[in-house]
């Protein structure tokens, strides 16, 4: 398989990265704006939440029920989402729709009409977000212990809370709109059944002219370590655990990811063997790693019914500390193959190809070619992960956990 | 694209579209059997024995089968429901036969004692996972409603109850019953080397031994109503209804498909604009579930307690007003530009089109390829899709709300 990478960064800041697909009918493209909900302010959550669904209620020409009949109309299967740093559009259509749909997002995050007579409904649809989470107990345990582990603002729940919500003002949503969409650090990633250069002069006709905007940093503070139980009658309980990990620009990345595949990598994983298929103490059980731009960790997470929680708990704690003695070859040889089989699966879906390379863009400032990782994932050894594992030894767990009563943790 | 098929002399049937330049093959084991093929007693055998299909062989231990998968570096998985059971699997072509082989061994389980209680208890943890997730049951309890004593309606993971009580004996009896050659099939996709597929096939499952199996269909009496489902610690209510359909046999069931889409997708839809767009509910949808002789079109409304009244009283508004008008001819368009693109986007996944494949063979419907498909929804006229609306009423339906607020009544 022949991958090519194109990029092109404008002279405003803002990069187009593509991978030319040929030997599918349809593109994708991810876009990433430099404003996500690091930048709402602490009185002020879920701000850049409801700037993302209020640019989306009329923009250019077009308002807010023409926009949706135009991307239908060009059959695109949009998405869109609000990250700490970012705020992302995504959409997978037919490949000759795919400048079309750009031109849309232009106005979109150029010249949205943010009209008055939008924005109750616009609250209305983050209220309905803020109460979508109180119903999911897993995602409420693993975002409470995103929370204490990285901070309040890298940490933080983007969607905010009702009362947060309640306040925010058309005033509010111009200032953010107008202080951090912006084409300096945006960028834009297509995949699919492109041609790079027709691309990158209709995306520099749809964005060249824009002016870079300085914006200050945000510093973050109040992380929290150790137990926090939150009540709720529920029938299991859901145990969320983080411990310190290496951010994906580490050097030494692979390192712990092979490390954290060998807990949790696919059926015959640590984890999955010891806590389900051994002891059947629950249905779901996993381990990944998180990263953000300076910070990261590996989050453990499982749901099991409240009489068997602290097994379960224990169970996993004992398996992390485990892992601190090292991994076996047989392990580490399945783990490769995965992962080799993982990128090449990933081939055939242009929407992934786009979301992993906008992902990579905005982590390295490059994208990662496939073979760079195989390299990368080829050069572990059993001796270079248990090394690190003796010097990187899973400890100083955090645990969050949600159901009727708490769980016995010592720190 | 070459769409292949054999049958061996037990009758098992292997089916394949075969593409050359695909990165990966897919296959997938169909069996026709699922909670409808259940007696009250054994009520969650189907979805349970799909688990103990993992759980070994006289060839092989659990674990065995797990290091196995993962060796291969598959994505793996399997999924019951109302009427069928699927083992299925995505791996790079060079794998196809140590993967037919391992997939056609696992075909024949040994259900030993000790695994079988093991199992059980993940499978209870299962039920209670979906105990503490909206819809809290609501599911299983609208199935049973609608279905009344209809196979159809029975819950595919079964009861606490009905689970714990389940021997292995039990499950070998209705294993021996339902998991016959002619009852199942091979489907397969992707980079398929067609020939040596049919020859591992019939190696390894050319001795299994073919008996009757016959499916009962009664007709089904379908119920309308309005039920309450009490649950206090939910934030949110949860409003489903079911009102009849079409059968996977019924000829007007691409109309019923675009009709669900025009009215409930989840982008401008009728629900989209009556319930998203506003932020009155946090989702609402709509779609059509088609059974062998019998089917349904589910609606499904979230929204916050204090307006699931007045929600479901523009449902019901909506509902006559689709009756008494039908839809425009500029809605079709649109739906036929979405479901055009989806069905591009969704042909280029290896998994897709095996699953495409073995559901055609599920439902005892003539194999249509990718173009045949997309054909048939472009030829699709306003008064086709009229008419599956006025064949299919959404006003008569069953209700069930589910959630704190006690006091609804039917619209």
């Amino acid at each position: 398989m022949q991958e090519k990478i194109f990029h092109h960064t404008y002279e405003n800041g803002l990069t187009l990265v593509a991978q030319p697909m040929p030997w599918l009918e349809s593109a994708a493209f991810s876009i990433a704006v430099p404003a996500g909900f690091r930048y709402d302010p602490a009185d002020k959550l879920g701000l850049a939440n409801l700037v993302c669904e209020m640019v989306q209620r009329g923009s250019g020409n077009l308002n807010s029920r023409d926009w949706v009949e135009a991307l239908d109309m060009l059959g695109v299967d949009y998405n869109s989402s609000v990250s700490l740093y970012n705020t992302n559009f995504g959409g997978a259509m037919q490949a000759a729709q795919l400048n079309d749909a750009l031109s849309i997002y232009a106005d979109v995050i150029r010249r949205p009409s943010l009209l008055d007579s939008q924005l109750e409904d616009g609250r209305m649809v983050c209220f309905q977000e803020v109460a979508a989470l109180e119903d999911d107990l897993s995602q409420r345990a693993i975002l409470k212990l995103r929370r204490n582990y990285y901070g309040e603002i890298d940490g933080r729940y983007g969607e905010g809370d009702m009362e947060s919500v309640a306040k925010l003002s058309m005033e509010d949503v111009q200032n953010h709109f107008q202080q951090y969409y912006r084409p300096n650090g945006m960028v834009i990633a297509c995949a699919g059944k492109i041609d790079f250069e027709s691309l990158k002069q209709h995306v520099g006709e749809l964005f060249g002219d824009w002016q870079a905007k300085d914006v200050a940093a945000v510093e973050n503070s109040g992380a929290k370590h150790g137990y926090e139980h939150i009540h709720h009658d529920s029938e299991q309980t859901h145990i969320a655990i983080a411990y310190p990990g290496l951010k994906y620009s580490d050097p030494d990345y692979y390192l712990n990811r092979g490390a954290v595949g060998v807990l949790s990598g696919g059926m015959s994983s640590r984890l999955f063997t010891e806590v389900r298929e051994k002891r059947g103490l629950c249905y779901t059980v996993f381990a990944s790693c998180h990263t953000l731009i300076d910070n990261a960790a590996v989050i453990c997470y499982s749901g099991t019914s409240s009489e068997r929680s602290q097994e379960t708990l224990d169970v996993i704690i004992e398996q992390l500390q485990q892992l601190a003695d090292g991994i076996q070859e047989d392990e580490l040889r399945r783990l490769k193959v995965q992962i080799r089989s993982g990128m090449i699966m990933q081939q055939e879906s242009c929407r992934s190809r786009a979301s992993s390379i906008a992902g990579d863009w905005f982590h390295l400032g490059r994208v990662r070619l496939l073979d760079e990782v195989n390299e990368k994932i080829n050069a572990l050894t059993v001796d270079s992960i248990n090394q690190y594992l003796k010097e990187n030894p899973p400890a100083n767990f955090d645990v969050v956990t949600l159901g009727p009563k708490p769980l016995d943790f010592k720190v | 694209m070459n769409y292949q098929k054999h049958q061996l002399a037990n009758g098992l049937e292997i089916l394949a579209e075969c593409n050359p330049q695909a990165y990966t093959s897919a296959f997938g084991f169909f069996v026709r059997t699922g909670s409808r093929d259940e007696t009250a007693e054994i009520g969650g055998v189907s979805h349970f024995l799909e688990h103990m299909v993992f759980k070994g062989t006289p060839n092989r231990s659990a674990a065995q089968v797990n290091l196995e998968l993962d060796e291969m570096g598959s994505s793996s998985n399997a999924r019951t429901s109302e009427e069928s059971t699927i083992y299925h699997s995505l791996v790079l072509p060079e794998f196809q036969t140590q993967m037919v082989e391992l997939m056609s061994d696992i075909m024949r389980p040994s259900l030993r004692t000790e695994d079988f209680e093991t199992e059980k208890k993940v499978i209870i943890e299962e039920i209670k996972m979906y105990d503490d997730q909206p819809p809290y049951g609501g599911y299983e309890k609208i199935m049973n409603e609608f279905f009344g004593s209809h196979p159809v309606g029975q819950s595919v993971l079964g009861t606490v109850d009905t689970v714990g009580a389940l021997t292995p004996d039990q499950m070998m009896a209705y294993f021996q019953q339902q998991y016959s050659p002619s009852n199942i099939c091979l489907a397969a996709s992707g980079n398929i080397d067609f020939e040596k597929l049919v020859a591992d096939v019939d190696r390894c499952c050319g001795g299994w031994e073919s008996f009757e199996q016959k499916r009962v269909k009664p007709k089904a009496e379908y119920r309308s109503g309005f039920v309450t489902l009490h649950k206090p610690q939910s934030s949110q209510q949860y409003i489903l209804q079911l009102a009849p359909g079409s059968s996977s046999e019924d000829e007007l069931r691409y109309a019923s498909s675009i009709m669900t889409s025009i009215l409930g997708d989840d982008s401008g839809s009728r629900l989209y604009w009556e319930f998203l767009d506003s932020g009155i509910a946090e989702s609402a949808g709509m779609g059509s579930y088609d059974y062998q002789g019998c089917g349904s079109i589910m609606t499904y409304i979230c929204c916050a307690p204090d307006q699931a009244q007045a929600n479901m009283e523009r449902l019901k508004k909506l509902q006559q007003t689709i009756a008494a008008e039908g839809i425009t001819q500029k809605e079709l368009d649109l739906a036929k530009r979405k479901i055009a693109s989806h069905i591009v986007l969704a042909s280029e996944r290896t998994n897709t089109r095996m699953f495409s494949i073995g559901s055609q063979w599920l439902c005892e419907q003539k194999f249509k390829t990718v173009a045949e498909i997309a054909q048939i929804y472009e030829s699709m006229t306003l008064a086709q899709v009229n008419e599956a609306i006025a064949a299919y009423p959404l006003e008569e339906n069953m209700t069930v709300v589910v959630g704190p607020n006690q006091d609804l009544v039917p619209a």
